[in-house]
C-alpha cells in the first residue's frame, strides 16, 4: 500500500479542492451506475455525465497540485489523500444505489450539483486566477447540458406516475437537508471573494433557487423549508459513507502506485 | 420486461458537420421526442461524430418490402444509359 500524502493547505487551495472534490466524488457515485441504469441509453448518459465531471475535477486537481507546489500530480491528489483532506460536499458522497436511494435520488442530485456549478463557473470566469477562469469557461458548456438532462428527468419522474412521483418526493426529502452546506460560508469563502479568486458559497444560493423553482413547479415538487442541519464535508468532516467510497476509489492507485493507462 | 412497457424505438440521424447531410447511424429507445434527442446525443455523438441530430419514430418510417426487391430494383441492372457517363463535359465544368 502507498502512504497518503499530506498537503500544505492555503485558503486558495481549499477553495479549489472543494470544487474539484465535489466533482470527483459525484463522478465516482455516478460511475457506480455503469452497467446498472434502468435502460442502456441512460446508462451511457450517466457515464458521460460522470466522465465530464471527472474531466473537470482532473483539470482542477492538476491546477491545485501546481499551486500546492510539493511536486504532487493530479493522481496523487485524487487518490492518495486521507478522508479528512477531501473537501467535497457531503451530499455527493451519499450512496446512490444503496441505502434506500434510487434513480430519482441520482437525477435530483445531478440537478442540485449542476444548478450549483453553473453560477459557480460563471463567477469563476472573472477569477484573478486565469487558469481557473479557463477551466470554468470550458466546464460551463458541459454543465449546461447536465442541467437540462437532470431537470428533464426530475420533471418526468416528479410529474410522472404515482410511483415515480412518490420516489421523487422521497428523494427530495433525503437530499434537501444536505443542500444547506452548498451555501454555507466560512473563512475560505470570505478570502476567495475578497481576493477575487471566486464567488463565496452564499452568493450561489439565489441563482440556485432560481434554477430550481421552475423545475420544481413542473415536477409538482414543493420546496422544503430550510434545514436546521448543515453537513460539513467541505470542511473535511464526512459521513460514514465516505470511507468505503474512498477505499474503492483509491484501491487501484494504492495497490499499483503510479499506475497509468 | 414486458415488451409492451418498453419505450418506443427511434431512428437516429447524425450530421457530421455543417453542409453535409444527416446520416442514419442507429436507433434507441426513448419515452418521447425530447428525451430521444438528448439520449441520441449521449449515445451517438460521444466521440465528436456530430453537430446536429434528427430522431424519428421508427414506426413512422414506411419501408419497401424486402420481398419486392426483385420487382423493384433488379430491372435497373441493365439500364446503364441512365448513368450520365456518355457526355463529354467542357473543361470549365470538369470538376462539377
Amino acid at each position: 500500500m502507498t502512504a497518503s500524502i499530506a498537503l500544505t493547505l492555503t485558503a486558495d487551495l481549499r477553495y479549489l479542492l472543494r470544487i474539484a472534490d465535489t466533482g470527483l466524488v459525484h463522478a465516482q457515485r455516478l460511475a457506480e451506475w455503469c452497467g446498472h441504469a434502468p435502460v442502456l441509453e441512460e446508462d451511457i448518459a450517466l457515464a458521460n455525465l460522470g466522465l465530464d465531471l471527472l474531466g473537470q475535477a482532473r483539470a482542477l486537481l492538476a491546477h491545485a497540485a501546481k499551486l500546492e507546489g510539493s511536486g504532487h500530480d493530479e493522481d496523487a491528489l485524487a487518490f492518495l489523500r486521507d478522508e479528512r483532506d477531501y473537501f467535497n460536499f457531503t451530499l455527493v458522497e451519499l450512496p446512490l444505489r444503496r441505502g434506500g436511494a434510487d434513480f430519482a435520488d441520482t437525477q435530483l442530485r445531478c440537478l442540485f450539483v449542476a444548478a450549483w456549478l453553473l453560477p459557480l463557473w460563471q463567477g469563476l470566469g472573472t477569477s484573478r486566477d486565469r487558469d481557473l477562469a479557463a477551466i470554468a469557461g470550458k466546464a460551463a458548456k458541459e454543465t449546461r447540458y447536465h442541467l437540462a438532462h437532470a431537470a428533464d428527468w426530475v420533471v418526468r419522474l416528479g410529474d410522472g406516475s404515482d410511483e415515480s412521483m412518490r420516489r421523487m418526493r422521497a428523494a427530495l426529502a433525503r437530499a434537501w437537508p444536505y443542500g444547506a452546506e452548498l451555501f454555507d460560508d466560512d473563512e475560505v469563502d470570505a478570502a476567495a471573494a475578497e481576493s477575487g479568486l471566486g464567488p463565496r458559497a452564499s452568493a450561489l444560493r439565489e441563482p440556485w433557487l432560481q434554477t430550481l423553482r421552475p423545475v420544481f413547479a413542473d415536477a409538482q415538487l414543493t420546496m422544503p423549508a430550510a434545514s436546521a442541519f448543515t453537513s460539513r464535508g467541505k470542511r473535511g468532516v464526512h459521513s460514514e459513507h465516505m470511507g468505503p467510497l474512498l477505499a474503492e476509489m483509491q484501491s487501484l492507485q494504492r495497490a499499483f502506485p503510479g499506475g497509468v493507462w | 420486461m414486458n415488451p409492451s412497457n418498453e419505450w418506443p424505438l427511434w431512428e437516429v440521424f447524425v450530421r457530421a458537420k455543417a453542409g453535409l447531410d444527416h446520416k442514419h447511424c442507429g436507433s434507441l429507445h426513448a419515452p418521447d421526442a425530447q428525451a430521444a434527442v438528448q439520449l441520441a446525443r449521449d449515445v451517438y455523438t460521444r466521440r465528436q461524430e456530430g453537430t446536429s441530430v434528427w430522431v424519428v419514430r421508427s414506426n413512422q418510417i414506411v419501408a419497401s418490402d424486402p420481398g419486392d426487391k426483385a420487382m423493384l430494383f433488379d430491372p435497373m441492372e441493365d439500364k446503364v444509359y441512365r448513368h450520365p457517363t456518355f457526355y463529354v463535359l467542357p473543361l470549365a465544368v470538369d470538376h462539377l
